[in-house]
């Protein structure tokens, strides 16, 4: 794992006793909240419908069982207990008090973490594959790639007021875990003869106005992508609207020049940045790789796995997915256990992750997109013993990427933009088709539930999506079918007319129950069956 | 319909209601706001945050915002009610 220099700890010290300084100011009403609301949002701290809450960046999803504990104390010292893992692969804490964010934010930096450029128009956190560095099927580690587009986007001094907010994802897999073409800029490292580089997509996102990426580059050698994505950044500043908020994301900019003319302007940017040598010196780029060496592997670890315990034989079918070592594999723990919070883990919990983390997994503990967490390198042989461990605390629920696997933005019980409640759907929904029969026999069925069109819950890359609205002040909910986030990007859309909380949750019965019936088979999923079929069998069985 | 004074707690972000003689942690000690001159001074003096005034209607019960999200505000989150904030 990346760890801090001299440098990185003293920039996040000094923020700390910045913005110590700037709460004082704002307690000792030195400054008005017109002023204070910009600093406190750079620093993280928003203020939501009950109180304020702090996001944690959690680098491109990586953290080390130190940190998860750090997490867990905080989660007990300054909020009631628990916290939320985002489809940003940051934490939220939901109840911090402004008096003593400074002393949290110390706290934070004493274990290399921080809340900086996790809100605002800014480049935010940079997400990465939760699998990275550990799966069989990636050409190598993403991460030093995204460590280093941390160092360069973290204060930029031109990046810092965007037209709007800037997220960028890194992966290096033809499996797409981390949904790179619904991002600002989505890289996907490749090698074209002999040489490793990048794959560019510009212009993806979710929100108001959902848009599929382009690329605009086939290829950039890697030495060269910081650079690259410099000109694109710059581009994006000179021309991004700032005069209408709906229309500031790069998308827009992307749309309405046409991607040929935004990638030509680009591409004249970056003629006159490639010769200034901007990009990072070979040794400093072998110098973060080389923090994220490969762990001490056990040589002498076996492929041996004894599936005869029926509920440790189906954890591992669902949650356990192939390692690059042999010997080792990948498991993700669920945060959606039937009735639960998705995303939602105690401080209790969060200490025994990462108990478990040094003790199987080589100390370290991924957030994923999805809301749960995964420990990336664990010996088979340790597996039965991890599954256990998690089992004897209800985080050993074998439904990843299952339908009651579902993301759900906090929505109205927690966030001031919502206009509806995102998690008691989720809950109605993970209870409804809480059989574990029911859920295999439907196999791969991603839902999606944001609360309001921001779509934090990721509503358009849904198999199934939910998008809650306000209708004259009560909630409602549209139902929409066939996105998807991965390698084959798609974006979901709109059904029909919407429904009510109780409704929404027998209208996705009822797309289900369609499904099953007109797939060709149970490896057909939902998502190829609705593009196979089309919305019309879906409409009839809803709507009738 | 009346209007209810709301707003966060500069200190810790807790939802406020205008009781008639200060400010209370508790939907129901809410009183109906006349005009805008207490929602002005409030705004002047900077310590509450975000504050608005609000439809609601009285029930025997108590006031009930028109909306659902003033009734979470006054509540709490619906899917933790071990975190609510319990009448005064």
């Amino acid at each position: 794992m990346y760890r801090y220099d001299e440098y990185d700890q003293a920039i996040v010290d000094a923020r700390v006793a910045e913005f110590r300084d700037q709460v004082a100011r704002r307690l000792a009403n030195e400054i008005t909240e017109d002023q204070f609301k910009p600093l406190r949002l750079m620093n993280g701290l928003y203020l939501q419908l009950h109180a304020y809450m702090l996001r944690v960046a959690v680098p491109y999803g990586t953290l080390s069982g130190t940190q998860m504990h750090a997490l867990a104390h905080i989660a007990r010292k300054y909020d009631r207990g628990y916290g939320h893992f985002t489809t940003r692969q940051n934490i939220q804490y939901n109840w911090i008090k402004l008096a003593e964010a400074p002393d949290l934010l110390a706290e934070l930096a004493a274990v290399e973490m921080h809340a900086i450029q996790t809100s605002g128009n800014c480049i935010r956190n940079i997400s990465s594959d939760q699998f990275a560095g550990a799966a069989a099927d990636e050409l190598a580690d993403p991460r030093p790639y995204a460590e280093l587009l941390r160092q360069w986007s973290s204060f930029h001094p031109e990046f810092s007021f965007l037209p709007r907010k800037f997220k960028i994802a890194v992966t290096a897999s033809d499996t797409d875990r981390a949904a790179i073409q619904l991002h600002d800029i989505g890289l996907q490292l490749i090698d074209r003869d002999g040489v490793r580089g990048f794959k560019v997509w510009v212009g993806g996102g979710m929100g108001r106005t959902p848009m599929i990426g382009h690329v605009v580059r086939e290829f950039i050698p890697a030495s060269q992508y910081l650079s690259f994505c410099e000109a694109i950044l710059r581009v994006y500043n000179r021309y991004g609207r700032r005069d209408n908020i709906y229309k500031a994301r790069i998308k827009i900019l992307v749309h309405e020049l046409g991607a040929e003319e935004f990638t030509r302007q680009v591409e004249a940017e970056w003629a006159l940045l490639e010769p200034l040598a901007l990009d990072a010196p070979a040794a400093e780029y072998a110098r973060i790789v080389a923090q994220f060496a490969e762990p001490a592997y056990d040589p002498a670890a076996s492929d041996r796995l004894d599936l005869a315990d029926p509920g440790f034989a189906l954890w591992v079918k669902q949650n356990v997915h192939p390692h690059k070592r042999p010997g080792y594999a990948i498991a993700t723990i669920s945060l959606k256990p039937v009735g639960g919070i998705p995303g939602d883990a105690s401080a209790d919990q969060m200490d025994l992750i990462a108990d478990l983390a040094a003790r199987y997994a080589h100390d370290e503990i991924r957030v994923t997109h999805s809301q749960n967490l995964v420990l990336a390198h664990v010996r088979k042989a340790d597996l039965h013993a991890l599954w256990t461990a998690l089992d004897a605390v209800g985080l050993a629920t074998a439904n990843l990427d299952l339908v009651t696997d579902i993301i759900a933005c906090p929505g109205l019980d927690y966030c001031a933009l919502a206009n509806a409640r995102s998690i008691p759907v989720a809950q109605q929904i993970a209870a409804r088709f809480a059989d574990l029969d029911r859920q295999h026999d439907i196999g791969e069925l991603k839902i999606k539930i944001s609360g309001c069109i921001n779509a934090c819950g990721h509503h358009h890359a849904g198999h199934i999506g939910i998008l809650g609205v306000d209708k004259k002040g009560e909630e409602a909910y549209q139902l929409l079918l066939g996105g998807s986030g991965a390698e084959d990007t798609s974006l979901a859309k709109i059904l029909g007319p919407g429904f009510t909380e109780a409704g929404i949750v027998d209208a996705v019965e009822k797309v289900i129950d369609r499904y099953r019936s007109v797939r060709t088979g149970p490896s057909e999923r939902f998502l190829d069956t609705y593009r196979r079929v089309g919305a019309d069998p879906f409409k009839e069985a809803v709507y009738g | 319909m009346i209007k209810l004074l709301t707003g966060n707690d500069l200190l810790t972000g807790d939802v406020l209601w205008w009781s008639g003689a200060g400010w209370s942690l508790h939907l129901g000690d809410a009183v109906a706001v006349d005009g805008d001159g207490l929602l002005a001074k409030v705004i002047a003096e900077e310590r509450i945050n975000d504050p608005a005034l609000i439809d609601a209607e009285m029930t025997p019960e108590g006031p009930r915002p028109r909306t659902m999200r003033e009734r979470i505000r006054g509540r709490g989150p619906t899917v933790r009610l071990d975190l609510n904030r319990m009448p005064a």
